[in-house]
């Protein structure tokens, strides 16, 4: 019978059904971070447990790593304190640590797949919700609390309810100016950030072929801002390309192999899905959020609703969201001024983003008041940006340039918005206080999107300044 | 590890209005900065709370063992500090229209109960509790009823957490440890472990 990659790769983990009707899940990959894991090393220990597959655990520092003086110890006590502690529990448990420094350090999400380590039909789990990212490679991959992170280190497996599949297909071609970061906020507005509890999202169509991974990894990225625990995309050769000659992935015949493997993991024609919606890829504009949640997104041409215009369901939402960013329904999103702005994320923080947001500021200046700010997503997404001289574009038009980490994206660490201050930015979450201000304002676009609000000051159609 | 039966809770009850709200309002990311999560209680909601009547800043419900909130309640982080601030806070069970995911089995994972209700349900419960923060709610996890003021309204949880918690099975890190041999069969049978 056909099925879809979610049940082929759910039945080739299934370890047994437990005695509660729940699946133990075997779980291919684990990553680890410094926030979510102490307290699961120290629930290990107190049980007399120790870590099962060191060989599937891997861990690094993004949360809270600063990112523009990096030496050791840290200015900030606690950020250090959390940092030695991950160190010490790798060293104890033998897990390999990509630390700050060695050139394989970053966002979790970010070096998974730049090491090989990601992979179509794997099992994928980490103590963070972004987790949904790695399932660009078709994987079913998703973010686990941190009694959960102790149950992997524990067991290398899961307690969990299948999912069921929604197929979202993207179809058409996308127009000058818009990225895969529009059309995931198109996605969410119109499926609504819980429209995706108890599914994964399949996204498909001829837009999503033709998608890279860094925008396939874009776009599952935010499958959780959608309410979908899992969002992936079928293995192809652009997946296969991606992984070949990646340290951890296989070499030369055994390559050959994992290719048909690979691509046996690959949903079937005919496969049933539970639900199936249809965008068009023409249709989609660059978009911006103008709320406190991502599925509160317009294109730039389009205005803030109003609480009269929308459904009665919707309306206390809309005036919460107006009353805390202090907006008026009805008014332009176009226009309005941003004090700074952020490209970086395990959105969009990788070469490729960097690489389109300097070419719209390459020849410009970031307008003086607006503080600008891209933090690569990787250290070796850091090294490739400067040999390719985009740190100096960036520099010249007055952005700073920082080292690797989740940075203003949560603010976990020194990079935070103050008071009022309206972030453009290219990370994933407008919540309120999500950036360290507690009255802070983020407005979500694409870092190109971002890179051109930095110039004009304001919120711009990035179509119009492109080369 | 906890045998701990949850079959009733009852006690006062505090409502939190407002659809999907997050993790990070819930415990913001800068309280995130610890080894432990002791403590976390003292930052729950702690920019929420300023807001002016705020319910947890609101000494009518200190003490309340009852949470009811609205829609896509915990969306968001999957910080377990979310839910492991709000059990050290008081609360022992949680009553909305719908809960993120992650958020429904982190609190699973933790003995605390988050039970779904109808809108209208939900509504009643928390204008009851408005109109009298005294009320004692009493929420039956075998029944699956909630009880307020001599009134019933059914509640909803899945079938498998619903007889974990009030068997005492709700930790399930001993059922997986349990046939490791189980374990080590799947892994021997995956070929990017094994080789391609």
């Amino acid at each position: 019978m056909p099925a879809t990659l979610f049940q082929k790769v759910w039945d080739a983990h299934t370890v047994r059904r437990l005695p509660n009707g729940q699946t133990q899940l075997y779980i291919g990959l684990h990553l680890v971070h410094e926030v979510t894991s102490p307290q699961a090393f120290d629930m290990i220990r107190a049980r007399g447990w120790t870590v099962r597959a060191v060989d599937r655990t891997f861990a690094t520092v993004d949360h809270i790593v600063p990112t523009a003086d990096q030496r050791r110890p840290f200015a900030d006590a606690m950020a250090e304190a959390m940092m030695s502690t991950l160190e010490r529990n790798c060293r104890e448990f033998g897990i390999p640590l990509f630390d700050l420094g060695g050139g394989d350090q970053g966002i979790v999400h970010v070096i998974g797949p730049e090491l090989g380590l990601t992979g179509p039909g794997m099992t994928i789990a980490c103590g963070d919700s972004h987790t949904s990212t790695h399932g660009a490679f078709g994987a079913v991959a998703f973010g686990i609390g941190t009694s959960q992170v102790r149950d992997v280190l524990a067991s290398q497996s899961l307690a969990l309810d299948p999912l069921k599949v929604r197929r979202i297909r993207v179809e058409g071609e996308l127009g000058r100016g818009v990225y895969a970061k529009d059309v995931i906020l198109q996605i969410i507005r119109r499926l609504g950030v819980k429209g995706g509890v108890s599914y994964a999202y399949e996204y498909a169509g001829s837009a999503v072929a033709r998608m890279s991974m860094d925008e396939r990894m874009t776009i599952c990225n935010m499958s959780v801002e959608g309410g979908a625990r899992a969002g992936y995309v079928n293995p192809d050769d652009t997946t296969f390309e991606y992984l070949k000659d990646r340290r951890f992935a296989p070499k030369g015949e055994a390559f050959a192999r994992a290719r048909a493997w690979w691509a046996s993991m690959a949903s079937d024609a005919g496969a049933s899905y539970d639900d199936e919606v249809v965008l068009d890829a023409a249709s989609i504009r660059p978009t911006v959020t103008w709320g406190i949640n991502p599925g509160q997104a317009v294109a730039i041409d389009e205005r803030i609703p109003s609480p009269d215009d929308v459904a009665d369901a919707e309306r206390a939402s809309v005036e919460e969201a107006l009353d805390f960013m202090a907006f008026r329904g009805g008014a332009p999103i176009k226009g309005t001024p941003i004090d700074v702005a952020f490209i970086g994320s395990c959105t969009n923080g990788r070469l490729s983003d960097l690489r389109e947001a300097a070419r719209l500021v390459r020849g410009r200046k970031a307008q003086p008041r607006v503080k600008a700010l891209v933090v690569p997503g990787s250290e070796r997404v850091r090294l490739a940006a400067e040999r390719e001289g985009l740190d100096r574009i960036f520099r010249d038009a007055g952005f700073e340039w920082r080292g690797a980490g989740c940075s203003m994206c949560l603010a976990m660490n020194p990079d935070r918005l103050e008071g009022r201050q309206i972030c453009a930015a290219s990370s994933n979450r407008n919540f309120k206080g999500r950036q360290g201000s507690p009255t802070g304002r983020t407005l979500l676009m694409s870092p190109a999107m971002v890179a051109a609000a930095a110039i004009a000051g304001e919120v711009v159609d990035v179509r119009e300044m492109l080369p | 590890m906890s045998e701990r039966h949850i079959r009733r809770i009852a006690g006062r009850a505090m409502p939190l209005r407002g659809d999907n709200i997050d993790t990070d309002r819930i415990v913001p990311a800068r309280f995130l900065r610890a080894v432990t999560f002791e403590g976390l209680e003292a930052h729950l909601f702690e920019d929420d709370r300023r807001t002016p009547g705020h319910p947890f800043a609101n000494a009518a419900y200190q003490g309340a063992r009852i949470l009811i909130v609205n829609a896509n309640f915990g969306c968001g982080s999957s910080r377990e500090h979310a839910p492991q601030a709000i059990q050290r806070w008081g609360i022992r069970a949680v009553v909305g229209q719908s809960f993120s995911e992650i958020f429904f089995g982190n609190s699973a994972t933790l003995g605390l109960p988050c039970v779904t209700a109808a809108p209208e349900t939900v509504d009643a419960l928390m204008r009851a509790v408005e109109a009298n923060p005294s009320v004692a709610l009493s929420l039956s996890l075998e029944d699956l009823l909630v009880e307020a003021g001599g009134v019933r309204w059914p509640i909803a949880m899945p079938h498998a957490v619903r007889d974990a918690l009030v068997s005492g099975q709700w930790d399930a890190t001993g059922l997986l440890i349990d046939r490791y041999e189980d374990v080590e069969a799947v892994r021997a049978r995956l070929p990017y472990i094994s080789g391609f």
